[in-house]
């Protein structure tokens, strides 16, 4: 048997070293604490915040057990879940609105592990509990909104050129139509907006129509910009539900997914991101005949008849103009608050634009009812129709009806947060309980464990000292598997412990083929050194073309797989691999350390 | 200790008619469940809505039954699992119900009767999500298809590759066969554990077809069967602990793992008792009709040492 060379064993030794120093934060629990994280990125934490939020703490005489900063959020550690809940209420009171607070749990190792990023194993959803959306966006209302905003450009282009149009409107949802008087005035739109608005194309159809069409490029990058727009958003009102490690990520073309760890309250969190609220300001026609008339089925061409809830939840029939004022993309800020009377109220205030439009509009409608509208799915309620009593200047508005403390809150919440480029659907949710996430890490761990302990006492009994060999080159794969998993901070999820579990059942393929291989040369007479030499050697080969194939099948899942599959493939690729080092050249060192320098008559195998 | 200690090789390759028409006839009863009971698929396919719920005592299932078909929706199903405590409920999607919604109208009208009945799970796939997953998975075995008799017919030959993927191939359809004829849930993470039960076996194939490369190289004489039979004896006691221990890794998670890996375990372990048998007694004979001989490998060996050297 020829000598295994030092520096295989320096590799043995320095895998098996860094494997045990990035698995060792795993065993260490995690505690509470809460994450400080600034929602705007003109506002920085520093070591002043960091000071007065201890300060503000201590005074409350909540004591933080550390902190932990890196670079952009902070994180208190506490003793208990008390403290931890007291510590947010506080911290959010100190720092205000500019500043995310959420309450996460963070892992216990010391502080030079987290240095040297050897942190947990990140656990999926089904292990931790909390929700799963995949969000598909609506891209066809997409483009629609977009022609809308197009149609609003082009009469006003053509309102200020002084050209008279008979009606321009987004025709099947892909172009827009103007209808003009003549031949001549067509042709002189279409100047007019190749001038002006040099992004759209306008063509002539039929004699005095002229159609915008959208290109297909346009169209491409209306749908980006959709999805884009809607993930920003997410990111917003995520941010505003307090969750401290949120995953917010396009798949594919037309899908965001969004995971929310911790999160239980799902009603709450789905409203919240599916919803497209916008405000809109538009005036209520109070003329009791024709109010009449609509009720009765008449509804006159500009206006539509609407819902307003009062206090005692009922609703009353509005009748509202179609013409939109002032949209919710003027708000430049949105707080919940109380009314003079002491109920519910949405504090808005405008941006510049916001506030001349509607300085003008309440100065043209003193003595006149204004409807605040909030469309939201498609569908529009009047919030409340206050009556003007004086122009009102300077961009605050107040909006209140009969809403709760939660509506005001939520309302506020979604205007803030700005509007979706276009409406989502949830095509895909998974919601996992808390108590069910233990459930499945103990179920993985035990399963894990106690198929380990099989394996392990058969191959001791079964082929002894080699059995052993086996065993511990199998307890080096599991070690570095899992050294692995933490070091790329790969998510683990229920069917990646289901694969760890496997991945080690299909590992110990290896040392018994080496074993078996063994046993056979020493049948053939060969001698104990010569036997194992050649058991090795022999083996080599086959095991690698058999972890190639299994390779495969992992790599195809990975490719494909989607969700729990993913998570699968990952783990059982990474341990495919791990499995090949330690099998392979971990038993080989031992034995070697065993049996190099010795006369052996007879091997214990 | 040693289980297996042959002296002289098994005749493995004259029964090879029985066995491949042993094969032959479970792939054909396979089939047979596959068309007329069909897969039991999960919501992950099919779209709809699974919850889970736990009440604080035994849950009455007729109430809950009666709750939903006053609700609109009476194709739900409502079954225990694990405990009497728990209660999983199976919505499928319909046209003109906002499915992401349901579960909280559900959940809520729950609530009404039994104010402690906690929200354990939910699942909630659209109708879109489920096509995609169906081809992707598809595209998945497609791939390991490919991907494994491309590096079989490189490594090997050609004839290797088609039986393994042959034999390999006929115990996914077992595998799927049993899922149909009992009815089990056939869920993503089931289509996982096909994909590697069939790199599994597959593998046991190479062990195999590596010995029988070997033996046609250091092995004078002797006819093709001899030399396979050889090769199977062989590996055989190797097969039959590596799949041992990893059926108790398997039994393990079946045992411990709970619901959620309860079929994930069943179809590895149907997966790894059948690839045994269909790696060793099937893809050996059909590599012996397809008509291989010593000059296919001999050649390619040496080939292959050269590059090696």
């Amino acid at each position: 048997m020829t000598k295994f060379p030092v520096w295989k064993y320096l590799i043995i030794i320095v895998a098996i070293i860094v494997g045990l120093l990035y698995t060792l934060p795993n065993f260490y629990g995690e505690v509470p604490a809460v994450q400080i994280s600034s929602s705007r990125s003109s506002v920085q934490i520093g070591d002043d915040l960091i000071k007065k939020t201890t300060d503000a703490l201590l005074t409350q005489s909540v004591q933080p057990q550390g902190e932990v900063f890196d670079g952009k959020t902070l994180k208190f550690k506490f003793k208990t879940t008390d403290d931890q809940l007291k510590a947010r209420d506080i911290i959010a009171q100190t720092l205000g609105d500019n500043f995310i607070v959420a309450l996460n749990l963070i892992s216990a190792s010391p502080d030079w592990m987290s240095k040297m990023n050897a942190n947990p194993m990140f656990l999926g959803l089904d292990l931790r509990g909390g929700v799963h959306f995949l969000l598909e966006v609506d891209m066809d209302a997409a483009i629609k909104k977009t022609l809308d905003k197009y149609v609003g450009e082009i009469r006003r282009d053509l309102r200020n050129n002084q050209i008279r149009y008979g009606s321009v409107a987004v025709d099947n949802g892909s172009s827009v139509l103007i209808q003009l008087r003549d031949e001549a005035t067509a042709a002189a739109v279409i100047d007019q907006l190749r001038k002006d608005l040099p992004k759209l194309q306008a063509v002539k159809d039929g004699d005095t129509n002229v159609r915008v069409v959208v290109s297909p490029d346009e169209v491409q990058k209306i749908k980006e910009a959709a999805v884009k727009q809607n993930i920003l958003i997410l990111h917003n009102r995520v941010n505003e539900l307090g969750v401290a490690e949120p995953i917010i990520q396009q798949q594919g073309p037309e899908r965001i997914v969004v995971e929310l760890p911790g999160v239980q309250d799902t009603a709450r969190a789905k409203d919240i991101l599916g919803r497209t609220a916008t405000l809109e300001v538009r005036m209520v026609d109070d003329d009791k005949p024709t109010l009449t008339q609509s009720l009765n089925g008449n509804v006159p061409v500009g206006e539509e008849l609407l819902d307003e809830p009062n206090s005692d939840g009922s609703m009353t029939k509005l009748l509202v103009k179609k013409d939109v004022e002032l949209t919710g993309d003027n708000i430049n800020d949105a707080q919940a608050g109380f009314d003079e009377n002491g109920s519910p109220a949405v504090n808005i205030s405008l941006d510049g634009t916001g506030s001349s439009i509607f300085k003008q509009v309440t100065g043209d409608n003193v003595g006149k009812r204004m409807a605040m509208v909030l469309v939201d799915h498609g569908k529009s309620q009047v919030v409340t129709a206050p009556v003007i009593r004086t122009q009102i200047g300077g961009g605050q508005v107040q909006i209140s009806g009969a809403m709760s403390v939660q509506d005001a809150n939520d309302v506020a919440l979604l205007l803030r947060s700005g509007s979706l480029a276009a409406p989502m659907n949830i095509i895909e949710e998974r919601t996992v309980g808390p108590s069910l996430g233990q459930e499945n890490i103990d179920k993985g761990f035990h399963s894990v464990l106690w198929g380990f302990v099989a394996i392990a006492v058969f191959m001791c009994i079964y082929y002894m000292v080699f059995g052993a060999v086996s065993v511990v080159s199998l307890g080096v794969n599991l070690l570095l598997l899992i050294a692995v998993l933490s070091m790329l901070q790969a998510t683990l999820t229920l069917p990646g412990i289901a694969a760890i579990a496997l991945t080690l059942g299909m590992a110990i393929d290896s040392n018994v083929l080496i074993n078996e291989r063994i046993r056979e040369e020493l049948r053939n007479g060969q001698k104990p050194h010569a036997a194992i030499e050649a058991g090795y050697e022999h083996a080599w080969a086959t095991i690698l073309d058999s972890n190639v194939t299994t390779l495969i099948a992992g790599l195809a899942l990975l490719a494909f797989g989607s969700g729990p599959v993913k998570g699968f493939a990952v783990v059982h690729c990474l341990g495919i691999l791990t499995s090949m080092f330690s099998a392979v050249l971990v038993s080989r060192g031992i034995t070697g350390l065993l049996y190099a320098n010795k006369r052996i008559k007879k091997l214990p195998i | 200790m040693e289980f297996f200690k042959i002296k002289k090789d098994i005749p493995f390759m004259s029964y090879g008619k029985l066995t491949t028409s042993i094969s032959l006839l479970t792939f054909i009863l396979a089939l047979f469940f596959l068309f007329t009971r069909g897969l039991n698929l999960s919501v992950e396919f099919t779209g709809g809505t699974l919850m889970e719920v736990q009440y604080s005592q035994a849950a009455n299932l007729d109430a809950i039954r009666n709750k939903l078909n006053t609700m609109g929706l009476d194709q739900a199903t409502v079954q225990n699992y694990g405990s009497s405590k728990n209660v999983m409920l199976r919505l499928p999607n319909k046209k003109d119900v906002n499915g992401a919604s349901l579960s909280n109208n559900v959940l809520a009208a729950l609530k009404i009767e039994a104010p402690d009945v906690q929200l354990k799970s939910v699942e909630y796939i659209g109708p879109q999500v489920g096509k995609d997953l169906v081809n992707s998975g598809l595209m998945a075995i497609a791939f390991v298809c490919i991907g494994i008799m491309a590096y079989l017919a490189l490594r090997f030959e050609w004839r290797f590759a088609v039986s393994a993927i042959i034999a390999n191939m006929h115990d996914v359809v077992i595998i799927l066969g049993c899922f149909a004829a009992f009815q089990w849930e056939f869920s993503l993470t089931v289509l996982a554990a096909i994909l590697a039960v069939l790199g599994y076996s597959v593998n046991e194939s190479v062990v195999v077809f590596d010995r029988i490369r070997e033996n046609f190289r250091t092995i004078r004489g002797g006819t093709v069967s001899d030399i396979i039979n050889n090769a199977i004896t062989a590996t055989i006691s190797r097969t039959i602990i590596t799949h041992g221990c990893t059926e108790m890794m398997v039994l393990s998670m079946l045992f411990f793992g709970g619901a959620s890996l309860h079929y994930f375990a069943l179809a590895l372990t149907i997966g790894i008792l059948f690839g045994i048998y269909s790696s060793v007694l099937v893809a050996s004979p059909l590599v012996m009709w397809l008509g291989v001989s010593r000059e296919n490998l001999v050649k390619q060996t040496k080939r292959k040492e050269e590059a090696v050297v």
